[in-house]
């Protein structure tokens, strides 16, 4: 089943510090608060606009920085469909699948905020409707498809009891 | 073929030969959480109902990065993290004990180890020979409650840094270079592999600067060679037992080599906000300073106190430049204290935190005003990162910072270490 949704489109090198400000550390613990600061370094405006099924679409080094998962968490929580990116950094990657956030590496140079996108996650097939150009990225390594697969890891671990990693 | 110490860890780890490329379940040896990323992990652990911690002994919980607490909330999840420390046997590092990877380093961290930590710098262990590596919140909770996760091998980049270093030049203006040459993605899934005589020379504590700042190029680990300068950092902490040696095979495959020439780097600073911005400290010279930060997990140890107190002895801060000092660990201030480092601070002027994370990280202890400039010894300044999206922060070496609170301005710290 193909998503779609608009492209929310941001520069090279967001941070997890553009995602979720440590000025907000105290809100840590209540994700659904923290989520209404989402990206606010990098689109102070974000959280109000974004509407559920919209894609992040990001340049270079997506979500480089700290380990927090809270910053994917809430770009969830924010109703993001998916992260679109030219490259992302390792531990957001990772974060993003453990917390059921797809995550598609392709080239976005060519979209625009405002464009519409559809993607087709299991062909491994972005299509921008707005610009009538489509985009095929690869598909993610085994574990890290069981762990989307299963809706995150927290669901992964209680279905398997470990990690499937083939 | 050979290995990389990288293939090398990883292969005792999985207890078969692995390659770069391939992945694998891996034995964890020690998990570290902190109470930005503890109390997710906690609530992620329950959630999953699993057992128990595997191996609490091995399992730090720090209270480091808003340590005293400044709000409520954070005294609330200080509280969950106690808790959970109590109700399973796993180990509590409180307030004012430390920054997680210095406490670690101290205590914990071991050639060979598996160190999978809730915190971006957990890569700080691979200059102990351990593969220590950075992960989320709900993977560090399976690993407690597992004892194992999936890895995938790294690819390594070498990094053979030669030569000698100039009396003002210290290992952060290394890794600064190195970062500024491969980018902030330069290293993106890979380990960088430190070695090359100028870091055999180093102290361990310069190492842990190296290995501290990989994730600034994206990578996953940051080794180095397990050595006699690691015995005798194990054995100055009454760990020497823990002591394993470790080296690359001569013929391991590297994606890459970077050579940098020691004895030609001046001292470097990343502009903001980007680590990645770098430039000679002559450079940026002149940049007016609202704030020195001298601490963290990357240069907050005694040598790095020792090397500011050179410069600031017997001198006074410039009266436009504050000065706040954190020492990494409980340690670390009772040895600043000790040798005189931190007297000669406090007479220049400095305000003394509590040893932990302070303002690196934007909670506390420091955070920017608008349009404010910050000198720090830290290892990020991201927009936004010291607690204010208007605040302009130069990453720098202790010896940079201690000369800028002198001067109120960046300077080439040569005007006070003499040529």
């Amino acid at each position: 089943m193909a998503l779609r949704g608009k492209a929310w489109k941001f520069g090279d090198g967001i941070s997890t510090d553009h995602i979720a400000p440590g000025r907000y550390f105290h809100l840590r613990s209540n994700l659904p608060e923290l989520a209404k600061h989402v990206l606010e370094d990098a689109d102070p405006g974000f959280a109000s606009k974004v509407k559920p099924g919209d894609f992040v679409v990001g340049g270079r080094n997506f979500g480089l920085g700290s380990s927090r998962e809270h910053a994917p968490t809430i770009i969830k929580l924010a109703g993001v469909a998916a992260v679109i990116a030219e490259s992302v950094a390792r531990i957001f990657f990772r974060n993003a699948i453990n917390v059921g956030l797809p995550v598609i590496v392709c080239p976005t140079g060519g979209i625009d905020s405002g464009d519409e996108l559809e993607l087709d996650l299991a062909g491994g097939v972005l299509r921008d409707l707005t610009k009538k150009t489509q985009m095929r990225f690869p598909p993610l390594p085994p574990v890290m498809r069981n762990v989307l697969a299963d809706g995150g890891l927290v669901e992964h671990i209680k279905r398997h009891g470990g990690f499937k990693i083939d | 073929m050979g290995k990389t110490i990288a293939e090398k860890l990883l292969s005792r780890a999985a207890g078969k030969e692995l390659a770069a490329g391939e992945f694998a379940l891996v034995k964890v040896d020690l998990c570290l959480l902190q109470d930005g990323t503890g109390p997710l992990a906690i609530r992620q652990y329950e959630k999953m109902g699993l057992a128990g911690v595997a191996n609490p002994e091995g399992t730090v919980l720090f209270l480091d990065h808003a340590a005293p607490s400044p709000r409520k909330e954070l005294s609330n999840d200080h509280i969950l993290m106690r808790r959970f420390a109590e109700e399973t046997g796993a180990v509590l590092s409180e307030v004012g004990d430390g920054v997680c990877h210095q406490v670690m380093s101290e205590c914990y961290t071991r050639p060979w180890a598996v160190l999978v930590g809730a915190d971006s710098h957990t890569c700080t262990g691979g200059a102990l020979g351990a593969f220590a590596t950075g992960m989320g919140s709900t993977d560090v909770a399976v690993a407690m409650g597992l004892g194992q996760t999936w890895m995938r091998v790294p690819e390594t980049i070498r990094v053979e840094a030669r030569g000698e270093l100039r009396p003002w030049v210290t290992s952060k203006d290394v890794i600064l270079h190195v970062i500024g040459r491969l980018g902030a993605d330069g290293a993106t899934y890979m380990a960088l592999e430190y070695g090359g005589d100028a870091v055999r020379a180093m102290t361990l504590e310069s190492r842990l600067v190296l290995s501290n700042m990989a994730v600034e190029a994206g990578a996953k680990a940051g080794l180095c060679a397990a050595d006699a300068v690691t015995r005798g950092y194990l054995a100055r902490h009454g760990r020497e037992a823990d002591f394993s040696e470790i080296a690359p095979d001569p013929d391991a495959a590297y994606a890459d080599t970077l050579k940098v020439d020691c004895s030609a780097l001046e001292p470097t600073v990343s502009k903001p906000h980007a680590v990645d911005n770098t430039a000679t400290v002559d450079e940026v010279a002149g940049t007016k300073v609202d704030q020195v930060f001298l601490g963290s997990c990357t240069n907050g140890r005694l040598e790095d106190l020792e090397l500011a107190a050179r410069i600031l002895r017997g001198r006074r801060r410039h009266p436009r430049t504050r000065l706040v000092v954190v020492p990494a660990s409980r340690r670390v201030y009772l040895e600043a204290m000790a040798s005189g480092a931190l007297p000669a601070l406090v007479e220049a002027g400095a305000a003394v935190v509590t040893p932990g994370c302070a303002a690196c990280v934007g909670v506390h202890s420091g955070i920017l005003g608008d349009g404010e400039v910050c000198v720090a010894t830290t290892n990020r300044n991201f927009v936004g990162r010291m607690g204010n999206p208007e605040g302009l922060v130069y990453l720098a070496s202790p010896a940079v910072a201690a000369a800028a609170a002198v001067a109120g301005e960046i300077v080439h710290p040569k005007e006070f270490l003499g040529a």
